[in-house]
Order: structure tokens, then sequence, then C-alpha cells
């Protein structure tokens, strides 16, 4: 269990982070989305008690992360894979590790074989790839056996084979009861592995769902319908209780009723139909959106500046 | 082809948008000059303040000019960014030449400004005493200051280059020019005869023959011979940098 | 003893302690080779004179020092050491403990490899150690590692950046500690006050030479106890500052 609350970090003049609070359930795997910059990775360090709040707290299991008493056992994080001194092994810093978290050194042998690194464990960790690194890293989060896990974007520089292999990792540490926190820049991945959705934008919570209503409310489901008789089919669904709202060229958009249904109707009623079209928004689309006031390092849109000068000079 | 010109800008462009050169020249101007102001305020009858002691100071600019120009060279090799310039321009002794031309000017001119500095504020502070520059040791004294600077700086890009790791050159460096001198010089038998031969205390020769340091004129060399020699130092140094570069793996 | 069984394994995991171990040894037993090799009846070989350069040592050793942790900034390891054992006062005290303990040890066998090396090179010499003030100036030398290395460590964790680190000890060390004396007048004064001064008296007062030229000529304020004191006075300081340092700031 992870509880944000009031949660606000400053950096000099940057509010990083911007009165967060939000609730991480155990059992569930809860993704943390969010643009670059948007303060996921300071919300992770505040939470491991790496930087000091401003002003809030982060709790794990009730309690900040610096008064657990065995935090190793019971927190496991990955943050950034490169915090590994690059001429010490993988075993040797999984050694320290173990030793300072007091976890059985046997456990070494355990995590390396379950993220595949037992035959490259002997060669410094500086000639690793990202790949090799990323599996270190989450390797030693699960030295401790913890019950709460936190992973700041573990599937950058996996291969399609990683990335399956870290969903279905993260999948079964949930199904184990554990609580798992994993922050991404990309709801598609988040999609197929997340339970819930935790959305922030520039440091604020922009909202807190299961996926599955997240997914449902971002993507309201609309149909495009092209006739020629649009004022009759208009009267029909607006009767049925559809919305209907014209589109440029003519066409009507109809929210409210899936394709069949108004196929069947306009049928009932003798209206031709030249395109009965369902359409779904992207997941990504539906992010942008939500994110898109709060994206902190937008690209300006191309030719923007031009319709600017135009509009100016008009 | 890159023209000369060109890498030079590069150069010039990379060492100033970083932080840590800024500093280190500030460090290297302000150190002296303090030194030279504390010297001259605390001066008085006993110690008399004269044109050479108004430069004591300078080993501290030279150390902290030493670091830029190790830090120069590493910061590079460090982020990777190294690999960037020798991709840009494969010759690589071009990019590494470019570098040691715009750090060695920066560090002379830093050391002239310094020099000058230091001179300047001992005057203000007792204008009583006369610290004009009238002979060519005095003159040697103070403007040479730039030089030695200049050349201190071309070993330091050589040794980072050959080391690669900034802790190590400066270490390397450190306790070569401020430590290892020194006690070599102080073996007894044998220190007398090889000090003459190490490239720090040539450069001292050259600031400082006539004005009370090696009085004895025991050097084989005189002032400017010192100056060759050390800058001699320096350049050999460089090349075998220089051809180290060419042959490793970058 | 968790905490320090953590941090020996990070420093003797890496490469560069062993460096700078073998690297402090060899300088400065080489030199004393080199002294004794040179010794003549003009200048006879001294006891003092065997361990002319243990500063070549203390140098290293205080890189090693620097080096265990900001290294540790440099690659975030201390971010993940920090997540694992939280109480961070705890964590470097633990390091310094480790890193103190090395240094007095090579210190150690650097004194007495350097005294072995004078006694082979020149066995007709009389370097018998019979008094307490020659077993101070051997043995003295592991305490004056250990400290310098806390000392260390302390300006490591406030600079957290290797080179700022290493330049700002060496150049107090080995330029600011001598340049002070050369300022009239008050010089001499501030120099007593000098915690490697303080250091150096303590190895080499009542011994005839240290072959440097370096024995003390002005009288100390302190006897050569008082200064190893003052010296670890001063280093406990730097260390406490950082530690609150680091309690308080970001990781």
């Amino acid at each position: 269990m992870i509880e944000a609350s009031g949660l606000t970090k400053r950096y000099g003049r940057t509010l990083a982070v911007d009165d967060l609070s939000f609730t991480v359930r155990p059992g569930r795997v809860t993704g943390f989305l969010g643009p670059n910059g948007a303060g996921k990775s300071t919300t992770m360090r505040l939470a491991l008690g790496l930087d000091h709040p401003t002003s809030g707290a982060i709790h794990i299991n009730g309690r900040p992360y610096r008064q657990l008493s065995h935090p190793l056992r019971a927190v496991g994080a990955l943050l950034d894979p490169r915090w590994v001194h690059p001429n010490r092994s993988a075993r040797a810093h999984l050694h320290w590790l173990a030793v300072a978290g007091g976890i059985p050194t046997s456990r070494i042998d355990e995590v390396l074989d379950l993220v595949g690194l037992s035959a490259v464990a002997g060669k410094r960790a500086g000639g690793y790839s990202l790949g090799m690194s990323q599996r270190l890293g989450i390797a030693a989060a699960l030295l401790g056996d913890p019950e709460v896990l936190l992973f700041d974007e573990p599937a950058n520089g996996l291969d399609p084979e990683g990335i399956h292999w870290i969903r279905t990792l993260l999948k079964n540490l949930a199904a184990d009861g554990r609580t798992v926190f994993v922050s991404s820049h990309l709801l598609s991945e988040m999609a197929n592995t997340a339970d819930d959705l935790i959305v922030i934008g520039r440091g604020r919570l922009i909202s807190q769902t299961t996926t599955a209503e997240f997914i449902e409310r971002a993507t309201k489901a609309t149909v495009l319908v092209r006739t020629p008789q649009a004022e009759r089919l208009r009267a029909v669904l607006t009767q049925q209780g559809c919305g209907v709202a014209d589109q440029p060229d003519g066409a009507l958009l109809v929210t409210g009723a899936t394709g069949e249904q108004i196929g069947e109707a306009a049928a009932a009623h003798q209206v031709v139909l030249h395109e009965l079209s369902p359409q779904r928004g992207s997941l990504e689309e539906a992010f942008m959106q939500l994110t898109g006031d709060a994206v902190e390092y937008a690209a300006q849109p191309a030719g923007a500046e031009d319709s600017d000068l135009l509009a100016a000079g008009r | 082809m890159l023209m000369p010109v060109t890498l030079l800008n590069t150069e010039r462009i990379k060492l100033f948008s970083t932080r840590s050169p800024w500093w280190c020249a500030l460090l290297g101007f302000a150190l002296p000059v303090c030194f030279a102001a504390m010297y001259a305020t605390e001066s008085g009858d006993f110690l008399s303040l004269t044109v050479p002691a108004t430069q004591d100071g300078y080993r501290f600019g030279m150390a902290v000019l030493m670091v830029l120009g190790v830090v120069a060279v590493t910061g590079e090799y460090r982020f990777g960014t190294m690999r960037t310039a020798f991709q840009a321009v494969p010759r690589r002794w071009a990019v590494l030449v470019a570098k040691t031309a715009v750090v060695a000017a920066v560090s002379g001119a830093v050391g002239e400004a310094t020099a000058f500095a230091s001179w300047g504020v001992a005057c203000l502070i007792r204008p009583d005493v006369d610290l004009t520059l009238n002979t060519p040791a005095e003159w040697r004294s103070v403007a040479g200051v730039g030089l030695v600077y200049l050349f201190a700086s071309v070993i330091a890009v050589a040794v980072g280059v050959l080391v690669r790791q900034t802790a190590g050159a400066i270490t390397i460096l450190f306790i070569y020019t401020l430590l290892a001198e020194s006690l070599i010089a102080a073996v007894p038998g044998a220190g007398p005869a090889i000090v003459h031969w190490m490239p720090f205390y040539a450069s001292r020769v050259f600031l400082e023959a006539g004005l009370g340091f090696d009085a004895a004129g025991s050097a084989p060399y005189g002032p400017w011979g010192g100056l060759l020699y050390f800058g001699g130092v320096a350049l050999a140094l460089l090349g075998v940098a220089l051809v180290v570069v060419e042959r490793r793996d970058a | 003893m968790t905490l320090l069984a953590v941090e020996r394994i990070k420093l003797f995991s890496t490469r560069s302690p062993w460096w700078c171990m073998l690297l402090a040894l060899g300088l400065t037993v080489g030199l004393s080779g080199l002294i004794a090799g040179e010794s003549s009846d003009q200048f006879p070989l001294t006891i003092g004179g065997t361990q002319a350069g243990y500063q070549f040592g203390l140098m290293v050793i205080m890189v090693m020092a620097a080096l265990a942790i900001t290294t540790e900034y440099r690659f975030g390891t201390i971010r993940t050491t920090f997540q694992a054992l939280p109480p961070r006062w705890a964590v470097l005290a633990a390091k310094t403990a480790v890193v103190a303990v090395v240094s007095g040890l090579v210190g150690e066998a650097t004194a007495f490899a350097s005294w072995g090396m004078a006694k082979a090179v020149r066995p007709s010499a009389d370097l018998a150690l019979r008094h307490a003030n020659d077993w101070r100036t051997v043995a003295g030398v592991g305490l004056v590692y250990a400290t310098g290395a806390v000392l260390a460590v302390g300006v490591g964790t406030l600079v957290r950046q290797t080179a700022g680190a290493v330049s700002i000890l060496l150049v107090w060390a080995l330029l600011v500690e001598n340049l002070v004396g050369l300022i009239p007048k008050i010089g001499t004064d501030v120099r007593k006050w000098m915690p490697f001064n303080a250091a150096n008296h303590f190895l080499t007062s009542g011994q005839a030479s240290l072959g440097t030229g370096g024995a003390q000529q002005t009288p100390m304020p302190y006897g050569p106890w008082g200064g190893l004191g003052y010296f670890a006075g001063v280093a406990v300081a730097v260390l406490i500052v950082a530690v609150v340092t680091a309690e308080r700031r970001d990781a």
C-alpha cells in the first residue's frame, strides 16, 4: 500500500510535484502515467525517501520510507538502471545490497536466474547493454522479496521479448498479492498491463481510476453515417435519444448507438445509407487530449507560427 | 575537411558552454590575487614587499588551471562526447591540437591577468613601496606567469588525454608538481643534481632567477633556457599523447 | 556490523582502491629506498629519513577515501545505498570507519616497509627503534593516514564531485599550508594551526631530520600528541558537517 497525501516538491523555482494525493492498492498493477517531465520520477524518489518533500507526505505501509525497519525487504525499487558502479559485477552489486538489506546471500543466485543474468553475473556492469542493466535493476528490486514494488519505466531498452517478460512478471507479482507501482509515459504499454491508472501532468493528479474505466471514458464510441436523407435520419435518431452532430462534409457523427442499431433504425424508416462506420478514438489520442494542457516540454505544432503570422496579417 | 579555424571555434564553444571552466578561470584568478593582497597587507619592515613577492601565489592559479586543462579532456571522455568529436573530425590529432590551443590560450590569458592584477593590488595596498618594474628580471617575474600557466595547461591536457580519468589525472599532476619535485630535490646527494631537470623547477628558474631563487645560478641554463626546457617537456608530453590517441580505440 | 560489512564489500569490489593502496605503498617505499641509497657520512640515514615520503602515501590514500564517496555520487549508487539503508548518518559513519581502518593499515604497512627498505639498503645504518619518539615517527604514520582518510571522506561527501574534492584536498595539503607560511607576520602563527602541519609535527617532533628539511624550526603551541589530536579534531568536525549536510539535502 502506497499513500500520497498533499505531496509537493519544489526544486528552486520549478514545482515538480504539486499537491498530489493518491493510493496504490495491493494485489493490482497500478500504472503511473504522465508525459515526460510530469513528476513521475520525483514522486518515486520521494516515495523512497531519497528526496525530502517540500510539504505533504508519501507513506508505504503506513510509514514514511525512512522509518521502515527493513526497507529492502518491504520495498523493492528500480529507478535508474545506471545506478550501478561500472567496475562492479552484477553479483558483487547484488551482494552488497543483500548484506545491506539483511537478505540471505542465497537469494542472489535466485534473482539472477529469475532475470536471466546468471551467465554474465561475474562480468563488470559497465559493459552491459541497456536491456541487461534493466534486468540487473529488476533483480535488485526483487532481491528482498518485497511486498511493495516500484518500477520507473521498466520496459526502457528491452526488446519485444523482454517487454513481454516484464509484463508477465508484473502481473504475476500482483497476483501474489503484492503492491506493484509502475510508471510509464506510454499509455499503450500500460493498457495491457495495469489494473489501475494514476495519471499526472505537470505534477498534478489528472485522474485515478481503473484502466478499463479510463479507456471507456476516454474513448467514447461514435458512428459516422453518410446518407442522402440526412434530415430524415437525424429526426429518427434524435427521437431515439442519440446525439447527432453535423460534419463539415455533410456526414453525421452519431453518439449513443451502435452501428447495428443505427442500421436497423435506418432500414425501418427506409433511409438509404452510403456509409456506416463505427469510430473509435485511439488510446494515445485520448491520453494526449487529457494531458495536452499539462505537457511540460510540448513541441510547437508545425506551422503554428505561420498561421499566427497569417492571422496577424489579415 | 574542416579548417583549423572551425576546429578552434568548436573547441572554444565546447569549453565555455559548461560551467566548470568558468569556475576554474575565476578561481585561478582570484586565489593568487587574494594571496597577493594578504601578503601586501601584512608586509612591513621585517618582511619587505618586493615585485616577486606579489607573485608568490601564482602556483594556486596554476594548479586550478591545470584542473581546467584536465577536465576539458576527461570530461569529454566521461560523457562520451570525445567519440562524437572524433566522429565529426576523424583526424584526432587535429581535434586535440585545437583543444590544447584553446585551453593554453585561456590559461595564458588568465595567467597574465592574474599576474598584473596581483601586482596591481599590491601597489594599491602599499603605495609607499616602490614596485615599479625596472629590470628585465622583474618584468619576467610578472609577465612570465602567463607563459608558465600556458605550458602547465599543455601538460595537463596531455596527462588528461593519456589517463582519461579526472581523479587519476589530477592526482598524478598534483602529487608530481606539488610534492614529488620538492621531495626528490630533498634527497641527499643526488637530489640537487636531478632537480634542475625537473620541469616545474625549470619554470621557477624562468620566473625567479636573479630574484632570490636559484641564487647560486647553479642551474645549467638561464631563465629563458628554463622556459624553453619547461615548454619542451610540455610539447613532448603532448606529442606522446597525440600518438597514443591516434593508435588507441576512442 | 551490517553497515560495516556493506561498506567493506563495496570498497573492495572495485579496482581503484587496490590501485591506490598499491601506489601509496610503492611511492613511499621507493622514496625511502632512494634516500637510503643516497645516504652517506655527510648525509646520515635517520629514522625520520626513512619516513620522508609519508606524504606521498597520505595524498594517495586521501584520494582513495574521497573516491569511495564521490564515485557513489557519480554513479548514483549512493541513492541505491540510501534506499537500502535510510539512516544516512549511519551509512556515512560506516563508510568512514571502513575507509579509515583500511587507510590506517596501509599506513602501518607503508611505514614499516619504508623502514625495512632503508634497513635492507643500508644495513650499516643504526635504525633501531629505541625511544617512544622513534616509534611515534614510524607507527604514527598509520594514525595520520587514518585521520587523513576521515577528512577526505568528509570533503568528498560535501563536494560530491571527484575533481573538486581531490583538487581541494591536494591543493590544501600541499600548497595552501606551505604558502600561508610565506605571508609576513601572521603567516608563521597561522601555519601552526594548519591541520596537515599539525600532523607533520606529530610525526617529526623530536626527530633530527625527516630528510626533507621539513623538520620543525618554529616551536609549536602543542606537543606531538596534541598535533595529532588537533588534526583529528579538524577531520571529525568536517565529517560532522558533511553528515549533517547529507541528511538534509536530497540524495
